[in-house]
């Protein structure tokens, strides 16, 4: 063992810093087409600051917001679009960790690549919107 | 009280986190009764008074704060999240479920910027990480599903608990640098959390391995409840549990902590995300101008006073913490 990092700990280290700069930058991006009007909100923005005072399910219920998935058929409406750099934000560790599957394979250590592969399942769940809370 | 390592430090640590555990237990039968009419009138007049403003001066108003809340979280050494959701939550407009939503984005965008760096420098280790990202991530789902089930006075008295309860493990922590690990025990072994790094200031190659490692991965239980409860980083838990119980070296333990909320808190931040508790127009200006307010912290760090910035930090939580609290109650 040396003070060397291993392989895919910087194979994770760079895809996350492309991954994570990057999500930054399109959110930058969108916020600035939402807020100056280039693409029309789905909630008007007058609407929007007497809902945020509210629980989520009156927001829901009120702008009539998807759930889930559900904003992907609203990408084109100036607020859902920033929903892309944030989606790709949360999703970074999800896409990092399946590299490190093969490669703890390769090195015989399958308890690592078995607790990879878990994490992976459990960030998916939660991502997948399968398991729904309730809003209050 | 200081908390130092050996035997008696599973067991402090565990009945701190276990206190408020049970603090979210009791508390939701203090919350029923505290509402008067006295506050409800004053409620509505404040309502009234936000109503008024137009539509950009929140989000606005939110970027400065929150640019300034990113210096303060550097100097602190404390993720963005611990502080953002009491303060934004105690003095913004905002409902709660979404300062949470934007609270674990703020968290998990910061935890995604540093990761690379400490991941390269082996300051974060992916051997320690990885069993206690499981556990905690896996958890932290749970903790959200609670936080959006239970009624907002409820969380807001459990989230102002918290906070006091880690401003007194701020004031009685005494962090080791490079705690003694005699022997490994047969799960860290078995796990091989252990590693080097090299430690910059003095040039030497650092090795550490672990010990109390069943204790330590049961705690990140409790802690990933948390964490999805009050859409916190919850750096303040995982740092005394990886370098105080676990004898993970301080730099590894604060590294490894921050890289590891980027996992605990991708879990959560999807929970909130599709519930519908993300709102762009509040929730990017948070992230933007905490990562600005980041990079000027970082600047900052070398000249400020360690012992100014820590009574500092607590003061402001007390602050957070107590108005949190405050408002669950209805006061």
């Amino acid at each position: 063992m040396s003070s060397k990092t291993s392989p895919e700990q910087i194979k994770y280290a760079n895809m996350l810093f492309y991954g994570a700069w990057a999500s930054l930058a399109i959110m930058l991006v969108t916020y600035l087409v939402y807020v100056f009007g280039i693409l029309a909100p789905h909630v008007p923005l007058e609407e929007l600051i007497k809902l945020w005072r509210t629980p989520v399910h009156n927001y829901l219920e009120v702008g009539q917001v998807p759930q889930g998935w559900g904003w992907v058929s609203l990408v084109g409406s100036g607020d859902f679009l920033n929903f892309v750099g944030i989606a790709i934000l949360a999703g970074m560790t999800i896409i990092c960790f399946v590299p490190l599957i093969p490669a703890y394979l390769k090195q015989k250590q399958p308890v690592f690549a078995a607790i990879a592969a878990a994490e992976v399942l459990v960030l998916l769940l939660a991502a997948s919107g399968i398991v729904s809370g309730g809003g209050h | 009280m200081k908390l130092t390592s050996g035997s008696a430090t599973t067991a402090t640590v565990a009945a701190m986190l276990l206190g408020v555990a049970a603090l979210a237990v009791f508390l939701p039968h203090l919350a029923h009764a505290s509402t008067d009419a006295a506050g409800q009138a004053a409620q509505a007049a404040t309502e009234q008074a936000i109503a008024l403003k137009p539509w950009w001066f929140w989000p606005a108003v939110l970027s400065v704060f929150c640019f300034v809340l990113g210096i303060i979280a550097v100097l602190a050494g404390v993720g963005g999240g611990v502080l953002y959701v009491p303060l934004v939550s105690g003095f913004f407009p905002f409902h709660l479920d979404y300062v949470r939503g934007a609270g674990l984005l703020v968290a998990l965008a910061g935890a995604l910027a540093a990761g690379p760096g400490l991941l390269r420098r082996n300051l974060a280790s992916l051997r320690l990480a990885l069993p206690v990202a499981l556990i905690a991530s896996a958890c932290a789902i749970v903790g959200a599903f609670m936080g959006l089930a239970l009624p907002t006075n409820v969380v807001q008295l459990c989230l102002g608990g918290t906070i006091l309860f880690i401003c007194g493990l701020l004031l009685l922590s005494k962090n080791v640098t490079r705690p003694v690990v005699t022997t490994q025990d047969a799960v860290g072994l078995a796990l091989g959390m252990n590693g080097f790094y090299r430690d910059e200031g003095t040039g030497e190659d650092i090795e550490w391995k672990t010990h109390r490692t069943l204790p330590g991965l049961l705690l990140f239980i409790i802690i990933g409840i948390m964490a999805g409860m009050f859409g916190l980083g919850a750096g303040w838990a995982n740092v005394p549990v990886l370098n105080l119980l676990m004898g993970a070296p301080l730099k590894v333990a604060v590294g490894t902590s921050k890289f590891l909320l980027s996992i605990t808190d991708t879990s959560a931040a999807w929970v909130y995300l599709n519930n519908g508790c993300v709102i762009p127009l509040m929730a990017i200006p948070s992230i933007i101008g905490l990562m600005l307010g980041s990079f000027v912290g970082v600047r900052l760090l070398a000249k400020a006073k360690p012992k100014f910035i820590r009574y500092m930090v607590i003061g402001v939580l007390l602050l957070a913490g107590g108005k949190a609290f405050l408002k669950g109650l209805g006061i």
